[in-house]
């Protein structure tokens, strides 16, 4: 029993995470009717930056202060961020206005290739280090009511405690502030939305914004886990089961399904995984959305798209 | 008119320059050992293959600024492929047509696209501690070289450094060994090693295979927590080995009980892991992290305090850096040791390159005297044993650096000669290959 609840309770804060990423892909289809692929690539970004930043002003600050090196570290992750959204808007966003949904997808790709190279190029590709303090080591809880106790990860356990209060912040900000239904607006309608006002230009450079935020948080809670490098561009692609799970225009989807794919994937490498020779995680998440799809195709939370003729 | 004349005349002018150019080019590469060197200094696995890349070809310029090999200059192209198998077999497909006389691939899974290619374009293949294990059978694998040591020599040496652990090889029976491998050719290779010994000693294995790159082990790590094998033997590349040993101090199972292959003992394994992986061990493929070497003290000197180094100058030395540089080194030695016999000052081809391969004898004095003293021990193949050594220690992280923490172990020929026959054979079979015979090797 402890150990089901150990898997389950595991797969509850992975999908906290994976939640967390998906979000970013939600708040952008939403917000600009783009499925962006460069939501990994974007993490990668600001965890490199983030780690380097922070690196960097240690050192010139002779080791002293952790503390205010990470801050000098998030502040110039941020500002790359920022800079990040800025010239996607400028240079790629702004030519391609009122186009098919398929090129602006192609369009994410070829964003995604230009940042994981230039991030590469300007913080390098070995393994950074993120220390915000987090703890490594298990604790024991529950002994007295499940034999050998429960173990709970420290470190997972914050970054969930983290994800969710990320998650909570944007669901608000999405839907009760005014700039929230103008990023609606438009993704609604590019031309309606200009026609009564909307910037459009403004509207999607805060969309990016908001989503170099969200692969900040990510990446620094990655990064700490797992450490900065390459390989953290995949935590995104583990967010794609997500968002197909959960709908592309829903941000609780985004939550539920995250939990569904944390969990279902846990479950079935511990209990199906020794029948069929294991390492089974990956691709089971990826059958578990492909059934949702079967039955509901916008996933379990997405609008049911209806085009009159 | 005057125009079409002058137009002719510096086309024709052109032409000649271009073809003077290329025949210089073409003169000064006929002059040189072309090296093709595969490697993958982006993507998942860039922080281990950059400085397995930068020793390797920081080796080649230390031979050139000794004088070359005999006198010959060695060239090389660097080829991207980001640990891909496909892209792996492209470059070689695109590097082979520059003259290229040796490949090593980096990658078990080229390793196994190119084995049929290599008699074909005969070109030999080094692949120095991966690849594939029967290909230490010469006779059947003519251009395969998995000089050092192969994956089984490495999952017969874990056992034995296990055993030594428990007190001695009859302890093992009733214990829980689990493999955490990487889901790949690579990962699979110690397998059939590992269930061969499971059998003769009694202990139970648990196979837990991880999926590419190895980013998520929760699950793994709870199995390992739920069924507390006694020991756990890591398998993994890149991004998989750090991770490991997080979940390892995540689910609390002690780190001195974990024993990784030489790719998974290296410094980009652990310092991101830091104290969390004190008393990890992985095998060593002869050498450690060697910064007090001579040939690193070489390097130094004359490649790196002359601006010409690769990478940075604080990783030379390193573990990752050092294997390439002896990668890089038995290539070398491997095209010297054809000069010997096809001429010395000459550039050799791919076939001479083999036989200087197949008949690569480095002793210790030869070894001592290249700077390798106290890094590798002797290595000595012949046709029937492509691999020249079998010889593996043990090093351990305590929380810095990486410190030797055993004595020499050797591969039992006992247990793995017979099945690198058997697989051999098999693979003879299936391919229509013809063993070689004493006389053909003799040639």
């Amino acid at each position: 029993m402890g150990f089901f609840i150990e898997t389950m309770l595991g797969g509850l804060m992975t999908g906290m995470l994976y939640s967390l990423v998906a979000l970013g892909f939600v708040l952008i289809f939403k917000a600009s009717g783009v499925f962006n692929f460069a939501q990994g690539a974007m993490v990668l970004v600001a965890a490199l930056a983030m780690a380097r930043f922070s690196e960097w002003s240690n050192a010139a600050l002779g080791g002293d202060s952790l503390f205010l090196a990470n801050v000098i570290g998030i502040i110039g992750a941020g500002a790359v961020m920022f800079l990040v959204a800025w010239a996607v808007e400028r240079f790629v966003l702004r030519k391609l206005v009122n186009q098919e949904g398929a090129t602006l997808l192609m369009v994410t790709l070829g964003i995604a290739y230009v940042l994981e190279g230039l991030g590469q190029t300007f913080f390098g590709s070995e393994i950074y280090s993120i220390n915000v303090g987090m703890p490594k080591d298990p604790v024991i809880m529950f002994e007295g009511l499940v034999e050998g106790g429960v173990m709970i990860n420290k470190e997972d356990f914050i970054a969930a405690a983290l994800a969710a209060v990320l998650v909570g912040g944007l669901t608000i900000f999405f839907q009760k502030t005014a700039i929230g239904r103008a990023l609606r607006a438009v993704a609604d309608d590019h031309q309606a939305a200009q026609s009564v006002g909307i910037p459009l230009n403004k509207t999607w450079v805060i969309v990016w914004c908001v989503a170099g935020l969200v692969a900040l948080v990510a990446g620094i809670i990655w990064g700490s886990k797992m450490g900065v490098q390459f390989s953290i561009v995949t935590v995104a692609l583990r967010a794609l089961p997500v968002v197909i799970l959960g709908g592309l225009t829903s941000v609780p989807g985004a939550i539920v399904g995250g939990l569904i794919i944390g969990v279902g994937e846990k479950l079935s490498e511990v209990y199906l995984g020794p029948f069929v020779g294991g390492g089974i995680e990956i691709w089971f998440a990826y059958v578990m959305a492909l059934i949702v799809l079967l039955f509901r195709p916008q996933g379990l939370f997405g609008e049911k798209i209806i085009n009159r003729v | 008119m005057k125009f079409r004349t002058l137009a002719l005349a510096a086309a024709i002018a052109s032409v000649g320059l271009s073809s003077a150019t290329f025949s210089t080019a073409a003169q000064a590469q006929a002059q040189e050992q072309f090296f093709p060197v595969l490697v993958y200094r982006t993507g998942a696995y860039a922080a281990n293959g950059n400085p397995w890349a930068n020793g390797y070809v920081d080796y080649l310029k230390l031979v050139n600024a000794q004088g070359g090999v005999n006198g010959v200059k060695i060239s090389f192209e660097e080829c991207e492929f980001g640990y891909a198998t496909d892209r792996g077999v492209e470059c070689y497909e695109r590097l082979k047509g520059k003259g290229a006389t040796v490949f090593q691939p980096l990658s078990t899974g080229v390793t196994f696209a190119l084995t049929d290619k290599a008699p074909v374009d005969k070109i030999p293949l080094i692949t120095a501690g991966y690849g594939r294990s029967e290909s230490q059978d010469g006779s059947v694998f003519t251009w395969n070289f998995p000089l050092l040591g192969t994956y089984w020599v490495g999952a017969d040496v874990a056992i034995q450094h296990v055993a030594k652990q428990l007190g001695g090889l009859d302890k093992l029976k009733g214990k829980k060994i689990a493999l955490v491998y990487h889901d790949s050719p690579f990962g699979k290779e110690p397998i059939p090693v590992l269930q061969e010994r499971a059998k003769m000693h009694g202990f139970d294995l648990q196979l837990l295979p991880v999926a590419h790159p190895g980013v998520e082990q929760k699950a793994t790590w709870l199995q390992i927590r739920r069924d507390r094998p006694d020991h756990v033997l890591l398998w993994g590349w890149g991004v998989m080995n750090s991770t490991a040993i997080k979940e390892a101090q995540a689910t609390g199972y002690p780190r001195e009980k974990m024993l990784g292959i030489w790719w998974a003992g290296a410094e980009p394994d652990v310092k991101d892991v830091g104290a969390g992986a004190k008393g990890y061990s992985a095998l060593a493929l002869q050498h450690g992290a060697e910064p007090n070497s001579k040939v690193v003290k070489d390097m130094l000197a004359m490649v790196h305090d002359k601006g010409q180094g690769t990478g940075p100058k604080d990783e030379v030395g390193s573990v990752l850096y050092m294997r390439g540089l002896i990668s890089a080194m038995l290539g070398v030695e491997g095209v010297r040791q054809a000069q010997e016999r096809y001429g010395k000052g000459k550039v050799m081809t791919g076939e001479q390159v083999r036989w200087g391969l197949e008949n690569l004898n480095l002793d210790q004095g030869k070894l001592d005297g290249m700077g390798f003293a106290g890094v590798m021990r002797p290595v000595q193949t012949s046709c029937t044993d492509h691999m020249g050594s079998s010889w593996v220690r043990v090093h351990t992280w305590d929380g810095s650096k990486w410190a030797f923490s055993s004595d020499w172990y050797q591969a039992d020929d006992k247990v793995l000669r017979p099945m690198v026959l058997e697989a051999a054979s098999k693979y003879a079979t299936e391919k229509g290959v013809q063993r070689r015979t004493a006389e053909q090797c003799a040639q």
